[in-house]
């Protein structure tokens, strides 16, 4: 079974985040950058499914030279490969052109066909369009089997349960497919130092857009098919009334939702 | 004036009310068009509805595919042909955010993600949990946009509401197949991300059976019920009640956060909502520096007083 797993690096969650003053995009130097705390998760289930069925793990991951930060956790994780999409010119891609960059790396140059399954997080914690994995599938032609909580492969079909806020789906689908992990599928393993050591000699093939076949008219901020025209930040929201609680906290704090009309 | 589709979103025959706040924000853009996609007999249930909501065309696409979404992708993909819409309007749900990313790759259309506004101009994002507001536009015809629920105060308008068949075209890829499911009915509470009021609990909650002071707050006010995600780390509460950077985005009239520390993972989540009460013991915790109204004390005696204060304001 070969897997294919979409990876990102991404700001850290418990940091300040922000926006470029140049040209709005997300500003990834004053940010601590991390791999996706999802995407650990779409490494192990990956992982899982290589330990019941065999096969290979490949990660891919589009984005700046630093990313590869977060190709070598994946690999530590035990991940087999990696490949990365970084150019310049991708700088600043909206989501379609995103999807379609990645769906041509998997086509193109890790080969449509060899592969069983991509699996990625159902949601990054930065852009949160948490469409992309559909949206590769759909470039792909394959079914999306997204939010997946359990999925089991029995031959050639892949069965998933969905869980989301609005309830559990079952589905089914025939491979290859594309699959979203959700929070609750797994619990990602630890890194071991033997794992750690072994990911520094793994391969990582580092593609251009030329290596993978992609136009440059195709990606990157001035090509995007939609323009942030401006961004501000919002203004820190001062403190009100601050008390301490003396045996009435309660009563003020209905007195002032009253003084709002709030109740 | 052109069309602008909104995909009616519907469970067993229910509208979502989302639905109308989307017909009302395409009133800014053009004509609103609502689409039906479902089992037969779903959009007689939803018209009039729609109609008094401002719909002047109804597309009925009705069948019992198991297909998953990909009936939904076709039939707007198919009428983004045929009308040629100003835009098309989805919600923001796991559903809405997958077939409007499948759509806009398939029409080759600009995709506006997670929207709080929309006109002419362009589209409002909130940005890292309203850390951020940043207006975008985008750079192609009948751009998708899906909005948050909540971000549109619905206006009730007479549509004509002509109802017009569409076929549902044939799949261009495989799909997956729906074998089941499984509604969350959700009690009585209101959806966390839809709800006006939002009162949460923290660390500072200390047990899960403990929970149940945030739960009677949160009932006497109608409101949803939220966590911090060191509450739900701490197993306090389940995962999907989680309001943070890596959970719910909300932006009730009023959040309440009980035994809240404030940290910025929690912070980007619910930092927009119109109102916001904190109860601390921590005079120094940064909840209470973007709190309207906090008190320093301990939350199991101010909640259950303020409890009883507004049950005894409502009777």
């Amino acid at each position: 079974m070969n897997i294919i797993v979409l990876v990102k690096q991404v700001p850290d969650t418990y940091s300040e985040r922000k926006l470029s003053n140049s040209d709005h995009t997300l500003d990834r130097d004053v940010t601590d950058a991390v791999l996706d705390e999802i995407n650990e998760r779409a490494v192990e289930a990956a992982l899982q499914l290589k330990e019941a069925h065999g096969g290979q793990v490949t990660v891919l991951t589009m984005g700046p030279a630093r990313a590869t930060d977060a190709i070598r956790k994946a690999l530590s994780m035990g991940a087999d490969e990696a490949v990365h999409l970084s150019d310049e010119a991708l700088h600043g891609s909206c989501a379609v052109q995103t999807a379609k960059a990645l769906a041509a790396v998997i086509k193109a140059a890790i080969g449509f066909g060899e592969f069983d399954l991509v699996i990625a997080g159902n949601e990054a914690s930065d852009g949160r369009s948490a469409a992309v994995p559909a949206m590769v599938a759909d470039v792909l032609g394959v079914p999306a089997l997204t939010h997946a909580r359990e999925i089991t492969v029995d031959g050639s079909t892949v069965t998933v349960k969905r869980e989301t806020d609005d309830g559990v789906t079952r589905l089914t689908a025939e491979l290859p497919a594309v699959i979203s992990v959700g929070e609750k599928i797994n619990e990602p393993r630890y890194l071991s130092f033997k794992g750690i050591m072994a990911a520094r000699k793994k391969p990582v093939a580092t593609l251009s857009l030329a290596d993978a076949g992609i136009d440059p008219s195709e990606v990157g901020l001035a090509n995007a098919l939609t323009a942030v025209t401006a961004a501000q930040p919002k203004p820190a929201k001062s403190a009100g009334e601050k008390i301490a609680d003396e045996g009435d906290g309660g009563a003020k704090i209905a007195a002032f939702l009253v003084s709002q009309k709030l109740i | 004036m052109a069309e602008v589709l909104v995909l009616v979103d519907h469970l067993e025959g229910e509208i979502k009310k989302a639905t109308y706040e989307l017909l009302t924000a395409a009133r800014a853009l053009g004509e609103p068009s609502a689409v039906v996609v479902g089992s037969p007999g779903t959009a007689g249930k939803l018209a009039d509805g729609l109609k008094a909501h401002g719909a002047e065309k109804i597309y009925v696409a009705e069948s019992d595919s198991t297909d998953f979404l990909s009936p939904q992708v076709a039939v707007l993909a198919s009428l983004v042909d045929q009308v040629a819409p100003a835009a098309v309007l989805i919600v923001v749900s796991a559903d809405g955010k997958e077939i409007a990313g499948r759509l806009a790759v398939r029409t080759n259309s600009a995709l506006l993600g997670d929207v709080v506004a929309v006109s002419a101009e362009g589209a409002t994002h909130s940005v890292f949990g309203g850390a951020y507001v940043a207006q975008a536009k985008a750079n192609t015809e009948h751009p998708v946009i899906t909005m948050r629920s909540g971000s549109v105060e619905i206006e009730a308008s007479a549509g004509a509401g002509a109802e017009q068949v569409v076929d549902i075209p044939a799949a261009t890829g495989r799909s997956a197949t729906v074998t089941g499911r499984e509604p969350i009915t959700g009690g009585d509470r209101p959806e966390l991300a839809e709800a006006s009021v939002v009162v949460s609990g923290g660390r500072g909650v200390g047990s899960a059976e403990d929970f149940a002071v945030v739960e009677t707050l949160a009932d006497s006010l109608g409101a949803a019920v939220g966590a911090s995600r060191a509450a739900v780390d701490s197993g306090y509460y389940p995962h999907q009640f989680q309001v943070g950077q890596t959970g719910k985005t909300v932006s009730p009239q009023l959040y309440i956060a009980l035994g809240i520390s404030g940290a910025i993972q929690h912070r980007a989540g619910m930092q927009t909502s119109k109102t916001i009460i904190a109860v601390n013991k921590d005079a120094e915790a940064p909840i209470i520096e973007i709190a309207d109204f906090g008190v320093v004390g301990d939350l199991f005696t101010v909640t259950p007083q303020l409890k009883d204060e507004i049950t005894k304001r409502k009777s």
